[in-house]
C-alpha cells in the first residue's frame, strides 16, 4: 500500500550531492513530492529532507539505494517517529480594500501573517504541516491567488532522538 | 614490444622515489599516485585537455600505456584486465568526446561490478560550464553509471581522491569511479604529499561480516530442505571465494548452477553442476529452480535473465540471498533469509557449520538423471558448420584452460553454454549492459593481465565491426589474442527474436557484404584464416594454436541457427522451447 513517507538524508556538503540524490529518484522511478536542503548542525554536511510516496518495499529501496551513494551519510524515515513536519508558503492573493478584514480574519485564525500589502494584493505568510497550509491554499482560492510559493517540508524527530 | 607487462619494478627503492615529497605538476601526482596504487598498465587516448598527463608520460616508463585505437576500446580493454586478474582497470581519454566515447565501456563496467578508475581530462576550471571547446559534463553524464565521481577543481585534492577512488571501487560491491581533471588543474604546481593508507569517507563502509544468527538460519534450512539448489553469481568470483564454494558444495551436497558471470566459479565437470540457468540455460537448473524447496542465491542479482517472469519464479523457495550489497537483497525477489556480506567471507564462516542435506538424496538422483537425459544439444552437420560445434571444439583442443572473451550475442551464449569453465576469472563476457564491440578489446586487456596464458575472443560478425579497430594494438604491441569471428551474415540474436516473436519479420538484420575478415586482418599486419568446414575449421584453429601472435580465424557458419532452450520474455523459466535438436 503506498503512502506518505518523510525522510531526512544526512550528506557531504559536495557539489553535486543534490544532482546525485534527485537523479536516484528519478531512474529509479521513487516519486519525490518535496525536497528540501540545508545546512546542519555539523559543518561540512547537510540535511535533505525527502517527501516521497511509495509502498514499503519501495521505501526499503529508497532507504539501500541512498546509502549506496557516497556521500549520504545517513538516512532516517522520520515518519516512523512521532514527527514534527513543517513547510512555509508564501500566498499573494486578490484583496481589494474591502476584501481585506475578511481575509485578515482567515489568516489570523490559521496564526499565518500578511507580510506586504499591495493596493489590490496581499502577501500571506503561512507555516505549518502539509495540511494545513493545504487548507489555508483552498480558504484563499476564492480571492484569486496570483502566486504561490511553497518551500516542501522539513521535519524533525519530537523528543530526546 | 611483447604483449608481457612490465617487470614488476615496484622496488622499494622506487616507491621511496615515488613517495618523495616534491614539488611537481598534477599530471606528475597523478602519475605517482597510480604507481603507489600498484597500477601496471593503463590503457588510453590522448587530446587536448589530458596534454599535459601525456606530456608526464613521455619517456616515462614505470607503467606501461596502451594506446588504443578509440576510447571505448581503451575502456573495454582496461575492463579485460580488471576482470582477468582481479586488480583495478584504469584507462585515460580526454574531454568532450573522449569523456563520452567512455560512456558504454563505463555502464559495462557498472552493470557487472567491474572495478575501474577512470580518468577524464576536462577544459580549464575557468572555462568549465561556458560550452567551451570539447567540454562536457562527464561526472553529470555518467552519474548513474559509476559508483562515485570527483570532478577535481583543486590540485591539493588529487592525492586523496586518487587514493579513495581506488578504495571504491576495489571493495564492497566493485565498480567503476570517474576522475575528472581540468586542464590547468594537471598543470598547476604543488607540493606533493602521498595520500596516507587511510581513507576517510565516512557515507562508505561496506559490510564484509554477515550477521551471524541469519547463518544459524541457513544452516537450520539446509537441514530441513528436500530439494536445496545453490544459484551462484559474479560475486563468487569478485569475493575470491570460489574455494570456499567448492567446500561448501562438497559438504553439504547441494546442487548448483551458476550465472553468466558466475561461469568459472564452480568447476563445471563437478556432477552437481547443472550449468547456466535462465533464458537460455540448461532445461535441469532451470527445472531445478523452480521444484527447489531451497534457493540459495550466493553472490547473484536475480537479474531478468535468470529469473524469467517473476511471478512464479521459484515458487516453492525458501529463498536464501547472500550478497554484500544490501540494495540487492528483496529488490526483484522477496527473500526469506538475507544474509549481507561479502560472499568468501559469509562461506567461510558457513563452512565449519554445515553439514551434509541429508534430505536431499532423491533430489540429487533426479538433478543428475536430468543432467544426463537432457544436455544442451543442436543438430550437427557435415555439409556446413554448426556455431554449437565451432566452440566444442574450441573447447576440446583447449581443455577449458584458457581465457574466453565474448561480444554479445547468440555466439555469446553458445561460448557460454559449449565451453566448460573450471577457474575463476576466465570468463570474460558483457553480462548485464550487453555491449557489442566488447569482444575484442577486453581481450585485448584480459592478455595484459595473463601474457603466459592462452586468450580466445569469441565474437560475432557484428560486434567484430564495433571495435575491429582494435586489431591494430594486437598487431603493434604482438598481443597473442586468438580472435574467433563466428561468422553467420546475420544479426542472429536479433533474427531469432524476429523468426520466433515477430512472425520471420526480418527486419535490418542482414550483414551480407561485411567486409572480408581474412582481409581485414591482413591490412592489420594480423594473420587471418577461414574456415567453411569442419576439416578446414579443425586445420585453421591448429595453425591459429600454433602461431605465437594474434590470430583472426573466420568460421563461416550456418545463418538460421538458434540459441536453445530458450524462455521467452514474459514466462515463467521452466517454459522453455527446448528447439529442434
Amino acid at each position: 500500500m503506498s503512502t506518505r513517507h518523510t525522510i531526512a538524508v544526512l550528506v557531504n556538503d559536495q557539489p553535486g550531492v543534490l544532482q546525485r540524490v534527485s537523479g536516484l529518484f528519478g531512474r529509479r522511478g521513487f516519486n519525490i513530492e518535496s525536497i528540501t536542503v540545508g545546512q546542519s548542525e555539523e559543518p561540512g554536511l547537510s540535511r535533505m529532507v525527502i517527501v516521497t510516496i511509495g509502498d514499503e518495499q519501495t521505501l526499503e529501496q529508497i532507504e539501500k539505494q541512498l546509502y549506496k551513494l557516497i556521500d549520504v551519510i545517513k538516512v532516517i524515515n522520520l515518519s516512523i517517529s512521532p514527527m514534527v513536519g513543517r513547510e512555509l508558503a508564501l500566498i499573494k492573493v486578490n484583496a481589494e480594500p474591502a476584501e481585506r478584514p475578511e481575509i485578515m480574519g482567515v489568516v489570523e485564525t490559521f496564526r499565518a501573517s500578511v507580510v506586504d500589502i499591495g493596493s489590490r494584493n496581499l502577501m500571506v505568510q503561512v507555516v505549518g504541516d502539509t495540511t494545513k497550509i493545504d487548507a489555508m491554499i483552498e480558504l484563499l482560492k476564492p480571492y484569486g491567488i496570483r502566486e504561490l510559493s511553497r518551500t516542501g517540508v522539513t521535519a524533525m524527530i519530537r523528543g530526546n532522538v | 614490444m611483447s604483449a608481457q607487462t612490465p617487470e614488476v619494478r615496484s622496488t622499494e627503492q622506487l616507491r621511496e622515489k615515488w613517495m618523495k615529497p616534491e614539488v611537481i605538476t598534477g599530471s606528475e601526482i597523478l602519475l605517482r599516485s597510480l604507481l603507489l596504487e600498484g597500477v601496471e598498465c593503463v590503457f588510453g587516448y590522448p587530446g587536448g585537455a589530458v596534454l599535459y598527463i601525456y606530456d608526464a608520460m613521455y619517456g616515462f616508463e614505470d607503467f606501461k600505456h596502451v594506446l588504443t585505437r578509440h576510447e571505448q576500446g581503451a575502456i573495454h580493454a582496461a575492463d579485460g584486465y580488471a576482470r582477468a586478474s582481479g586488480k583495478v582497470g584504469v584507462c585515460i581519454a580526454t574531454s568532450g568526446p573522449g569523456a563520452t566515447n567512455l560512456v558504454t565501456g563505463i555502464a559495462t563496467a557498472y552493470m557487472d561490478s567491474v572495478p575501474l578508475v577512470v580518468i577524464t581530462g576536462n577544459v580549464a576550471t575557468t572555462l568549465i560550464g561556458t560550452d567551451a571547446f570539447q567540454e562536457a559534463d562527464i561526472t553529470g553524464i555518467t552519474m548513474p553509471i559509476t559508483k562515485h565521481s570527483y570532478l577535481v577543481r583543486d590540485v591539493k585534492d588529487l592525492p586523496r581522491v586518487i587514493h579513495e577512488a581506488f578504495h571504491i571501487a576495489s571493495t564492497g560491491r566493485k565498480g567503476p569511479v570517474l576522475i575528472d581533471i581540468p586542464k590547468d588543474v594537471s598543470a598547476t604546481l604543488t607540493l606533493f604529499e602521498p595520500s596516507s593508507n587511510a581513507v576517510n569517507l565516512r557515507g562508505y563502509n561496506p559490510r564484509m561480516v554477515p550477521n551471524k544468527l541469519q547463518l544459524d538460519k541457513l544452516v537450520q534450512a539446509i537441514e530441513e530442505s528436500e530439494r536445496p539448489m545453490i544459484l551462484a553469481g559474479g560475486g563468487v568470483i569478485y569475493s575470491g571465494g570460489h574455494e570456499a564454494l567448492y567446500e561448501f558444495v562438497k559438504k553439504t551436497e547441494i546442487p548448483i548452477t551458476t550465472t553468466l558471470l558466475g561461469l568459472g566459479a564452480f568447476p563445471s565437470g563437478h556432477e552437481l553442476w547443472t550449468g547456466m540457468p535462465g533464458m537460455h540455460g540448461t532445461y535441469t537448473s532451470n527445472m531445478a529452480i523452480q521444484k527447489a524447496d531451497l534457493l540459495i542465491n550466493i553472490g547473484a542479482r536475480f537479474d531478468d535473465r535468470v529469473t524469467g517472469n517473476l511471478n512464479g519464479f521459484a515458487p516453492h523457495a525458501k529463498i536464501v540471498h547472500i550478497d554484500i550489497d544490501p540494495a540487492e537483497i528483496g529488490k526483484n525477489v522477496p527473500t526469506d533469509i538475507p544474509i549481507v556480506g561479502d560472499v568468501k567471507t559469509v562461506l567461510e564462516m558457513l563452512n565449519p557449520e554445515v553439514k551434509r542435506a541429508d534430505r536431499a538424496d532423491e533430489w540429487r538422483a533426479w538433478i543428475k538423471q536430468s543432467n544426463a537425459e537432457v544436455p544442451f544439444s543442436y543438430q550437427d552437420s557435415e555439409t556446413v558448420l554448426k556455431p554449437q560445434w565451432v566452440i566444442e571444439m574450441l573447447n576440446e583442443t583447449t581443455k577449458g584452460e584458457a581465457i574466453v572473451t565474448t561480444d554479445v550475442g547468440q555466439h555469446q551464449m553458445w561460448a557460454a553454454q559449449y565451453y566448460k569453465f573450471n577457474q575463476p576469472r576466465s570468463w570474460i563476457t558483457s553480462g548485464g549492459l550487453g555491449t557489442m564491440g566488447f569482444g575484442l578489446p577486453s581481450a585485448i586487456g584480459a592478455q595484459m593481465a595473463h601474457p603466459e596464458r592462452l586468450v580466445i575472443s569469441i565474437n560475432g560478425d557484428g560486434g567484430m565491426q564495433m571495435c575491429s579497430q582494435e586489431l591494430a594494438i594486437c598487431a603493434i604491441n604482438n598481443i597473442p589474442v586468438k580472435i574467433v569471428i563466428i561468422n553467420n551474415q546475420v544479426l542472429g540474436m536479433v533474427r531469432q527474436w524476429q523468426e520466433l516473436i515477430y512472425d520471420n519479420r526480418y527486419s535490418h538484420i542482414n550483414l551480407e557484404g561485411s567486409p572480408d575478415f581474412v582481409k581485414l586482418a591482413e591490412a592489420y599486419g594480423v594473420k587471418g584464416l577461414r574456415a567453411t568446414n569442419k576439416e578446414e575449421a579443425r586445420k585453421a584453429w591448429a595453425e591459429a594454436l600454433e602461431t605465437p601472435g594474434p590470430v583472426v580465424v573466420e568460421f563461416v557458419v550456418s545463418k538460421g541457427e538458434n540459441v536453445y532452450p530458450m524462455v521467452t520474455q514474459g514466462s515463467t523459466i521452466d517454459q522453455m522451447l527446448l528447439g529442434d535438436a
